[in-house]
């Protein structure tokens, strides 16, 4: 029968509760080939606790509810905030519209985002994995599930012993049914992200949505469900490249969640009449493993597998508080001032160094990268492609005539009319196909990509005069209502002779 | 076989071994890895049942759910006919003169006729439409037939000298095989042609030609060598050329005079591709 208090040499029972646990996933005992062994984290109580139960609030809030907030584009316009239109080909960002020939802006916020996880990793360690990751998130809300259900950990560990009963079947089911549940929602809010909400929720009730809205749908209730309930901790030790990739931005200024060796050693059970001196202040409780969520031992140092939740300095600070110890024995802290507190001293972290300034500076060049661009972003785009084939057209009495594709893209919400003209070619004559002579605007409907065939004639004693590889010349595309210009570099040719 | 157990690890080994004492522990496969391949086992043997898998000696394993590239393909041509069935009657039934006045109508039929050009006329007026030697560019405003859609329409159907009874058909003589001219009165006469668009580097034979040419040529191409399209009669007085401008082509031409062919393609095309190419020719920059 398991049993959180331990024989009689815990002497300190009224106090403090030493757990009998082992490190089911320790350092030494990993293999290659090991299988999953059950891990039963005990809730933990204290700061970051709480600081994590409101940043999955927080972080599940946003997920679930974006798909929700309205945004009012006017008429013909989807009225969702976030909407990935995919059939449309356009990304809707609250007041920003992205074309898919503007998806760079989406890599340069991957990029700022990725750059922001670099700093945050040389500042304080894994603090995305331990906080904000989806899988952390969304694991945590699932063991909360399973403690719902099934009790805390010692209550989970009897369950999975005991023989199979109505209570256990009972008990299993509801908490798998949960883990579904949660994962078919995830899934929903998924796909809300990619057609308008309220439409889709009703379709997908009434079973008349898309079928790769329930292929998506049924996509993410499984991952949810497997990775957040089955696999767990798995995913962050074998699946994740981060773990392995993060060690690059860690340095020995960096703050990490840490055992402090030089107060907790030498490590061992205490009575409550005990002197603390020539001890450490570790009373070897393993408070610290039974909170773990990686199974691990925070005490054997830094580790691949730690997620720096920070959840064993809640579990330790509960304890030292009850012997009457400093908190904080185990916390976040720097390599440097761990080193220097074994001999008495102490490192002041160095926030801003080397590492961090030159992420800054990145963070800094890259936004202003992405202002620029952002101010720049034109919201008429115009290409001129002149014919290959033929090159240039002799007409009969003697001009040269090359054509040329005008593509113009109107990328406001109202139709604009263009006028065409063009510089730098001598005694040129412009004319649209379709259209009548001198009449040389072009009339692009809302939001779409309009092409016209653009004649330009040279007479023949100025055609000849042209360079005989091209003469460079530009379009000229007026917007009639702003009065901008757009120019466009093109080339004439003529035939040798 | 005897085991060979490594005495480090006490795990049994495969046998083999590398550069004298390396050896590989004979492990097992992982077991996600063990399952992923039998599950891709029973994947394959499902397929065989659901899909064409097996060749048979004059057929193979049709599969149940019945799937045919073959046929995927045969009803994505009839999907994307249908589709564009409005647009062909509305070409069909739109005047040849009013179609450039739908812009969309125009745009449809131009890309179809652009589709048609490239697999029945290309090969001898070429991708652009360009032409070449005894081929008419057809983005010019020169028409030695006339430039109209209309006219074009005429042309593709019946072609230019073939048996069709509607076909146009017009011939230069043979000045010079059939003796009318002699070789001298021919370079006089070539020499006044070229005179026509100022190419001419021989004024007294330039004029000696004139005279020439208003008996010999002038009821075809006119008195300004201007030509007629009611009669086939190229324009030689402007820049364009269909067998060349150097002397000695004009004087081939004026010798054993030409009569290149363009086929009649009633027969061969539906009207309303027919239809398309003429507006998609007429589009190219020189239709009148």
């Amino acid at each position: 029968m398991m049993t959180e208090h331990v024989e009689g040499q815990c002497h300190d029972s009224s106090v403090v509760t030493t757990y009998d646990v082992e490190a089911v996933n320790r350092k030494d005992d990993r293999s290659l080939y090991a299988s999953r062994p059950a891990i039963y984290p005990k809730l933990a109580h204290g700061t970051f606790r709480r600081l994590k139960w409101i940043l999955m609030a927080v972080t599940l809030g946003i997920y679930y509810l974006i798909p929700w907030i309205r945004w009012d584009r006017g008429p013909d316009l989807p009225n969702q905030a976030v909407l990935l239109d995919m059939q449309h080909e356009r990304f809707f960002l609250f007041g920003l519209e992205i074309w898919p020939q503007e998806f760079y802006f989406v890599t340069g916020l991957l990029v700022l985002a990725a750059l922001v996880l670099f700093l945050v990793t040389s500042v304080a360690g894994r603090v995305w994995c331990g906080y904000f990751c989806p899988q952390t998130v969304w694991t945590d809300l699932m063991i909360s599930v399973e403690r719902f259900w099934q009790g805390d950990r010692n209550a989970r560990i009897r369950l999975d012993k005991a023989p199979w009963s109505l209570e256990k079947t009972y008990k299993k089911v509801a908490t798998h049914v949960t883990w579904l549940l949660i994962g078919l929602a995830t899934g929903g809010a998924f796909v809300f992200y990619f057609a308008d909400a309220p439409t889709l929720l009703r379709d997908l009730v009434s079973g008349t949505a898309a079928v790769e809205a329930y292929v998506f749908l049924g996509l993410f209730t499984l991952t949810t469900y497997g990775l957040g309930g089955i696999a767990r901790e798995q995913v962050c030790i074998y699946m994740c490249p981060w773990p392995r990739i993060q060690g690059a931005m860690v340095d020995h200024d960096t703050f990490l969640v840490g055992y402090r060796e030089d107060r907790g050693e030498p490590r061992g059970s205490h009575r409550k009449d005990q002197s603390w001196d020539g001890r450490g202040d570790c009373v070897d409780c393993k408070a610290c493993v039974a909170v773990c969520p990686v199974g691990i031992d925070i005490r054997d140092g830094a580790q691949l597998e730690c997620i720096q939740c920070a959840l064993c300095i809640d579990a330790c600070d509960d304890i030292m508080q009850k012997v009457g110890r400093p908190t904080r024995l185990i916390a976040y802290d720097t390599i440097a001032n761990q080193d220097a507190a074994k001999t008495g001293e102490i490192a002041k972290p160095k926030i801003f160094r080397a590492r961090t300034l030159v992420y800054l500076a990145l963070i800094g060049l890259v936004s202003a990268l992405m202002l620029w661009a952002l101010s720049q972003r034109s919201l008429l785009e115009a290409n001129v492609i002149p014919d290959r084939n033929p090159y240039f057209v002799r007409l009969s009495n003697g001009d040269i005539r090359n054509g040329f594709a005008l593509k113009i893209l109107n990328k406001l919400h109202e139709p604009r009319t263009f006028k065409v003209d063009i510089e730098n070619l001598p005694n040129a004559t412009l004319r649209i196909a379709g259209q009548a002579d001198g009449d040389q605007t072009v009339k692009v409907p809302t939001d779409v990509l309009s092409e016209v065939r653009i004649f330009v004639v040279v007479p023949k004693d100025d055609a000849m005069q042209l360079a005989s590889h091209g003469h460079s010349f530009n379009f000229i595309v007026r917007d009639i209502e702003s009065g901008r210009i757009t120019r466009r570099l093109s080339t004439f040719r003529r035939p040798s002779q | 076989m005897k085991k060979e157990i490594d005495q480090v690890t006490g795990t049994e080994t495969t046998g083999h071994v590398w550069d004298d004492d390396l050896r590989e522990l004979n492990k097992p496969l992982p077991r996600w890895w063990l399952y992923t391949l039998y599950a891709t086992i029973i994947w394959a043997i499902g397929y065989w049942i659901a899909y064409p898998a097996w060749p048979l000696v004059n057929d193979y394993t049709k599969g149940v759910l019945g799937v045919s590239q073959r046929a995927t393909v045969t009803q994505k041509i009839e999907d994307a006919k249908k589709a564009q069935s409005s647009s062909w009657a509305l070409l069909e039934s739109t005047p040849l003169d009013q179609v450039s006045g739908n812009p969309e109508l125009l745009r449809f039929a131009s890309a179809s006729g652009k589709a048609a050009f490239g697999e029945n006329c290309a090969p001898c007026h070429g991708r652009g439409a360009q032409g070449f030697t005894g081929y008419p560019n057809l983005n010019d405003d020169d028409w030695i037939w006339g430039g109209t859609i209309d006219d074009i329409q005429t042309t593709i159907l019946y072609g230019i000298r073939t048996d069709h009874e509607d076909a146009r058909s017009s011939e230069m003589p043979k000045f010079g095989a059939d003796e009318i001219l002699d070789r001298k009165q021919i370079g006089d006469v070539t020499e006044y042609v070229l005179s026509l668009s100022n190419l001419s580097t021989n004024a007294e034979s330039s004029a000696r030609g004139k005279e020439l040419y208003a008996a010999q040529c002038v009821a075809c191409h006119g008195e300004n060598g201007k030509g007629n399209t009611e009669l086939g009669a190229p324009n030689i007085a402007d820049s364009i050329w269909l067998y060349g401008s150097k002397k000695e082509d004009i004087m081939q031409t004026v010798h054993t005079g030409r009569g290149g062919k363009m086929p009649a393609w009633e027969s061969r095309l539906d009207p309303l591709t027919v239809k398309a190419l003429a507006v998609y020719v007429h589009s190219l920059g020189g239709g009148k």
